[in-house]
């Protein structure tokens, strides 16, 4: 390897960049169309497909696609909707599963290891199997609400997000976060009266940070992303996230340039939050990795 | 303070998997007038009945056989063996599954519910096309970004990127790319055979579709697992590499005795995580085919779908997921076993 001249290091160099760039064009060649293709006239959108000037903002360009997919679909409510059951799903979760977290690190108490074994071995029920028996235990959940008591959970904004409070894995984050902390700083918080719940808020929550930002950034992506389940429980628009909103734009004819501008809409700002948080997106997907 | 914790696990996660369990012996549906019943197993039996019918060519009185208009042998109808034939009980509601012809008879697989069985052999067939392969491509991914290069973060970040993206969207794109008349990789395919490529409707054809869906779901996951695969390699220590190196050892050695041997606990997480995540196909489907054309990109999860949500049958969705589940317990559990540590 030391024989090598400088030229065929070069040589080498360019050609490791030269397959980089390759790979990195199939990872972005849809993005790329799906941005430029909002811009476009759907006639044109169309014909333009048959060349290169399907990735290049040529011709008639124009934001109307998205003034027309908010004329078409109630799109300002679908946003909302996402945003608001990914936010609170995401927060509360986190709320609670560090609590639990908590629990199973540091206090004693009676089937503590059963049950964490129990949440670990829930990790390999994926949703998808027990969507459907699911859809039977919301539909005959009872809510107390401004009427009195109300019998069903579909069409709502709780059928969202209440389901999604705890999960196995970020329960399992937190656990195994909490056990690496020195015991030290309990003792001497327990020394100086403190109260557990004290303690959870005040001395161990604050030094979670890693922990937090993972856990957030996965549940932020799964909540986010849901398709299955809204698909299932809510037939009214009222309560649809952007997701599931989507079918508005094959009812009836399709208009691409609208399709392709709510795509960009519902994706740029995932996107562009990725890419400002790249290194704690990676970082939080390798950390479910390690643990095995 | 496990609590909160706990008892939603309990209600949406434990119960709804143990109801799964007992609905599936019944015909519950999810709104009905009618009291649930226990049905035993006869949910499992319409889905999983297979028989098989071995039919002789029809001949003539003086024994020739009977040849249909394309000249090949014509056979009895199979309605007259699977509509209340008292001789084939067995076979009573089946239809054709596969057929093929075995001298001058043709042999029958029957099912008692054919799109059921195209389902389960799909999922398979998914997971065991994904699993080695999109393993592997990320692999390969995870090599190219470990390079040390000015600029390889953000390769890294660009081939990570379809991971965020949800899979509808992602669905929605490719059915653009695939589509017959305007798809984008007709276009491609055009120009790299300088226009001798001939337009292909991708999904719409039964031999291309599952196909394509595989090629796409491996796009938008591959990034994933290369996260995963890149933080198992920089668990390898660097004198490893070094000793390597000293020792003159080619890049093909060092890969299959420094690098590979550190990546054996990561290769069964992402073996496993990808086994899991493949059976859980459905989004892809539902946006991209509707599980068609003729079934061909049918999967388990969108069957259990269809009757428990679509048909309101939550008894025949709750069998299918009791099958899902069984299937990847025990491909999990196989997998734990064969890639046990060997002590």
């Amino acid at each position: 390897m030391s024989s090598r001249t400088p030229e065929t290091r070069a040589t080498s160099l360019f050609m490791r960049y030269a397959i980089l760039v390759l790979v990195a064009l199939i990872f972005v060649f849809p993005l790329v169309f799906m941005l430029v293709s909002s811009l476009k006239p759907s006639l044109q959108l169309l014909s333009d497909t048959s060349s290169i000037r399907a990735f290049l903002p040529v011709g008639n360009i124009s934001l109307d696609n998205y003034t027309a997919s908010f004329a078409r679909a109630p799109v300002a409510l679908f946003i909302f909707n996402s945003i608001f059951i990914t936010s609170v799903t995401v927060v509360l979760n986190l709320v609670i599963c560090s609590m639990a977290g908590f629990s199973f690190a540091f206090l004693d108490w009676k089937g503590k290891d059963v049950m964490l074994s129990v949440v670990i071995a829930t990790l390999i029920v994926p949703l998808e199997t027990i969507a459907i028996p699911l859809l039977l235990v919301v539909n005959n959940l009872p809510w107390v609400g401004l009427h009195g008591i109300e019998w069903g959970w579909l069409n709502s904004y709780r059928v969202q997000i209440v389901p999604f409070l705890s999960d196995a894995l970020t329960v399992f984050l937190f656990v195994q976060y909490f056990r690496d902390l020195p015991r030290d700083l309990i003792e001497a918080a327990r020394i100086d009266g403190a109260s557990w719940f004290q303690i959870y808020a005040k001395v161990i929550m604050p030094i979670s940070g890693p922990v937090i930002a993972t856990a957030a950034i996965l549940r932020f992506l799964a909540m986010y992303n849901q398709y299955l389940w809204p698909l299932m429980v809510t037939q009214s628009e009222q309560y649809r996230p952007v997701m599931v909103g989507l079918q508005y734009f094959f009812q009836l004819n399709t208009d691409w340039g609208q399709v392709m501008a709510y795509l960009s809409m519902i994706t740029v700002p995932v996107l562009a939050f990725y890419l400002a948080l790249q290194r704690a997106f990676i970082t939080s997907i390798a950390s479910t990795g390690i643990k095995g | 303070m496990a609590g909160p914790s706990l008892v939603i696990l309990a209600v949406f996660l434990i119960l709804p998997f143990f109801l799964a369990f007992g609905l599936s012996f019944t015909n519950q549906r999810l709104i009905s007038p009618n009291p649930t019943e226990y049905v035993g197993l006869r949910n499992f039996e319409s889905l999983l009945g297979v028989g098989t019918l071995t039919l002789e060519p029809l001949r003539g009185e003086n024994g020739d056989l009977i040849l249909g208009d394309d000249g090949a042998p014509t056979y009895p109808r199979l309605r007259g063996y699977t509509r209340n034939n008292p001789d084939y009980p067995h076979l009573n509601g089946m239809r054709e599954w596969i057929s093929w012809s075995w001298g001058e008879n043709r042999i029958y697989l029957l099912a008692s519910d054919v799109v059921f069985m195209r389902a389960l052999v799909n999922t398979f067939l998914f997971v065991l096309i994904v699993a080695p392969l999109q393993g592997a491509l990320a692999l390969g991914l995870a090599l190219l970004v470990n390079q040390k290069l000015k600029g390889i973060n953000a390769f890294r970040a660009i081939f990570f990127m379809p991971v965020v993206v949800s899979m509808v969207v992602v669905a929605l794109l490719w059915r653009f790319i695939y589509d017959g008349q305007n798809g984008l990789l007709n276009t491609l395919l055009a120009f790299l055979t300088f226009g001798g490529f001939k337009p292909v409707d991708w999904l719409g054809n039964t031999s291309t579709a599952f196909g394509a869906m595989i090629a796409m779901s491996i796009w938008q996951a591959v990034g994933f697992h290369m996260v995963i695969w890149l933080s198992g390699l920089q668990t390898i220590p660097e004198h490893l590499y070094e000793a390597a190196r000293i020792e003159g050892a080619s890049r093909l050695q060092t890969f299959v005795h420094v690098t590979w041997p550190g990546l054996r606990n990561t290769a069964v997480l992402v073996l496993i995580v990808i086994t899991m995540q493949a059976f859980a196909l459905f989004t892809q489907v539902d946006v991209m085919t509707n599980g068609g054309p003729i079934d061909s990109t049918q999967s388990l999860v969108y069957q259990a779908v269809q009757r428990g949500y679509g048909q309101q049958d939550i008894a025949g969705g709750s069998a299918i997921s009791v099958l899902l589940f069984l299937i990847v317990l025990s491909i999990s559990l196989i997998q734990r076993y064969l890639t046990r540590e060997r002590t």
